[in-house]
């Protein structure tokens, strides 16, 4: 790999899931990560992030367009791009009967090359926690726990899908460090999100998509700018007539004015 | 407002240089190091930490095979000494004859029937009612005088059920010699308990082999369906594990397991018992270690594609009832046609039942079970390697 090209680069992506009708998840999506920066997906349930993210990650095949991830491909490279990538999937359960230290050392053990899982621990705030089961701690301490498994390889590259979904603020303000922890160090991290303040807090540049399709990208200043509204949350009610929320959509007409909780 | 630089982040220790409304790094970039761990070993070790921190399925390994060896130990056990159940009709001879039955009398030259099953008891009932003992097993046999011709004795008895069958041998000799009958020749009769050709030592490798198709199975085929509901698989997936390594893991790890039940049976049965081992123990383990993988793998192999545990429950049922029928655990598999015997003794459970048997019961060493060394091999190594390549990972 080297520095010219982007950690990611995708085009015209298309997902298609076989079915009565098929389900057309990407619509011919392209975007291109570049090295260090924290880059968000944004978008409601059901607007195709998971699917895009999944594909970029190797998990999923793409029915057709082209994925370079660091400079690779997964048909030819996986080895070597698994050991580069850090992940952290949506709604995974990890062994409860497992203590996080012995999780962490799990997953340590898979990369060839990687940081100490104390190291990894203490990064997430999560030291204190070590000898406890992984069924005894609370949903956010287990989020945490998720992202310290993306990044005990200490991956040059960050996937992390609503990695915030479900938490109480507390935790998500912890969630949000260490990921500028990791941007501060040089990862590339992308991350799927329908918050808006946390794209806005944490994301160098974003991506808003839809119905499988990318319909606006720009930095947060950018879109904000470009759409003459005040927040970014805005930029979206403007592109799609609806508000961003946890659940999925919410109409305007159905809460107007209300801005999305954080 | 904060569009980073991107170009001087190639270095992945190197703190990047924040743009305005991103905090400086507050920490010094962890060191990286090189390898030092085995991912086999660690998967394997996660996989005992897993086992040995749920109390239940302790129970249901150790626990629940050692209680099922002693109840059928002792069901059986006590059979031998039984005695032959004969109902006499009601009659003016009927007092004699049932004298007859219990207390054989011995001849100057010939010496008192041996009752190696314990002799028979006898009753007295009416003869309907000893009839539907007859018909419903509770009586082996019964006997009724025709009230015209009392010298002529009517044997009830079932032709299908040895014991019937047995009694009415019995009581026609005991009822023969009663009436004045000499035999001619001398009997000398030659008990033969020895360990080894009882009952409960056909029984022992059986539930040895039931215990480790059990494990195997349900252990294996149930965790991996669990970890792909979970999304745990698909965790793994992404993380530059090898796969094979995964899946050997959760065999090996298995077999492990297995190998002190394995031993707590040996033991248990040869205390309570007096079961014995008579060829070489390290055979034994080694069919031990055989058996498990064996199962491990065929378990695998089923889990491969099952998304609930529905599924696997189901499939594994199916795969495990014709073998507790069909290969011997119980009863010879023998008494089944000899057209079919090829097929059981392909089967997996037939192969390690008779290969256990034959080492602990008839003493051969492992070259002596050749075949069914082979068969548990192939069904391991065709197994895991039909797994590795349909599993669903997702």
């Amino acid at each position: 790999m080297t520095i010219a090209t982007p950690a990611i680069r995708v085009q015209d992506l298309v997902k298609r899931y076989p079915g009565r009708p098929p389900v057309e998840a990407v619509r011919g999506l392209s975007l291109e990560v570049r090295r260090g920066e924290c880059f968000g997906l944004l978008g409601p349930n059901g607007a195709g992030k998971t699917t895009t993210i999944e594909i970029l990650e190797g998990l999923l095949a793409p029915t057709s367009g082209s994925v370079e991830v660091l400079g690779l491909r997964w048909e030819t490279d996986e080895r070597r791009l698994r050991e580069q990538i850090g992940v952290s999937l949506q709604e995974t359960r990890l062994s409860e009967r497992l203590t996080v230290a012995e999780t962490i050392r799990l997953f340590r053990s898979f990369y060839a090359a990687g940081i100490d899982p104390a190291e990894a621990l203490s990064m997430v705030g999560l030291t204190a926690k070590a000898t406890a089961r992984v069924g005894d701690i609370s949903g956010g301490e287990r989020q945490r726990l998720a992202v310290a498994t993306a990044i005990v390889g200490w991956p040059a590259l960050l996937f992390l899908d609503e990695p915030t979904t479900g938490l109480d603020p507390q935790s998500r303000r912890q969630v949000w460090d260490l990921v500028e922890r990791c941007r501060s160090s040089g990862h590339t991290v992308l991350l799927t999100t329908h918050f808006m303040d946390e794209a806005e807090r944490l994301c160098d540049r974003l991506a808003i998509i839809d119905a499988g399709n990318i319909i606006a990208a720009g930095t947060p200043a950018e879109l904000v700018a470009s759409f003459g509204v005040a927040h970014l949350d805005d930029v979206f009610l403007k592109l799609a007539g609806r508000r961003l929320t946890e659940s999925g959509w919410t109409d305007v007409d159905s809460a107007p004015g209300t801005r999305t909780p954080a | 407002m904060m569009h980073a630089s991107n170009s001087a982040k190639s270095d992945s220790s190197q703190p990047g240089a924040s743009a305005a409304s991103h905090p400086p790094a507050m920490f010094a970039p962890p060191r990286v190091q090189r390898g030092g761990y085995s991912p086999f070993w660690e998967l394997i070790r996660g996989r005992l930490l897993e086992f040995v921190r749920e109390p239940e399925l302790i129970f249901w390994v150790y626990g629940f095979p050692l209680l099922m060896t002693l109840a059928l130990g002792i069901a059986y056990r006590e059979q031998s000494l039984q005695k032959l159940r004969v109902d006499v009709a009601d009659g003016p001879l009927a007092a004699a004859d049932m004298a007859a039955l219990v207390h054989v009398p011995a001849q100057a030259d010939v010496p008192a029937l041996a009752e190696p099953a314990g002799g028979m008891a006898a009753q007295v009932l009416p003869l309907t009612a000893s009839l539907e003992h007859l018909r419903t097993g509770r009586a082996d046999l019964v006997i009724d005088r025709d009230p015209a011709r009392e010298s002529t004795i009517r044997y009830h008895f079932d032709s299908t059920r040895p014991e019937s069958v047995l009694a009415r041998d019995r009581a026609r000799d005991a009822l023969e010699r009663a009436a004045g009958r000499r035999d001619l020749l001398a009997v000398e009769d030659v008990p033969q308990t020895a360990v080894g050709s009882r009952y409960i030592d056909f029984l022992i490798p059986g539930l040895m082999g039931l215990s480790l198709m059990g494990g195997g199975l349900w252990g294996v085929g149930f965790v991996a369906v669990e970890m792909r509901i979970r999304r745990l698989l698909k965790r793994f997936l992404a993380t530059p594990m090898r796969r094979w390594q995964f899946l050997l893991s959760i065999m090996v790890g298995r077999m492990l397991l297995m190998i002190p039940e394995m031993l707590l049976l040996v033991f248990f049965s040869r205390w309570a018992f007096g079961v014995r081992i008579f060829g070489n123990p390290f055979s034994v383990a080694i069919l031990v270690v055989l058996g498990a993988l064996c199962f491990a793998g065929i378990g695998l192999l089923v889990a491969s594609r099952a998304k609930t545990l529905e599924a696997i429950n189901g499939m594994l049922n199916l795969i495990m009832l014709p073998m507790w029928l069909a290969s011997g655990v119980f009863f010879p598999r023998e008494r089944y046609p000899e057209a079919i015997q090829p097929l059981l003794r392909a089967l997996p459970l037939t192969a390690l039942v008779d290969a256990l048997r034959g080492v602990m019961l008839e003493g051969l060493p492992l070259a002596g079970c050749w075949t069914e060394v082979v068969t548990l091999v192939a069904w391991a190594a065709v197994s895991f390697t039909v797994a590795l390549r349909i599993f669903r990972w997702t």
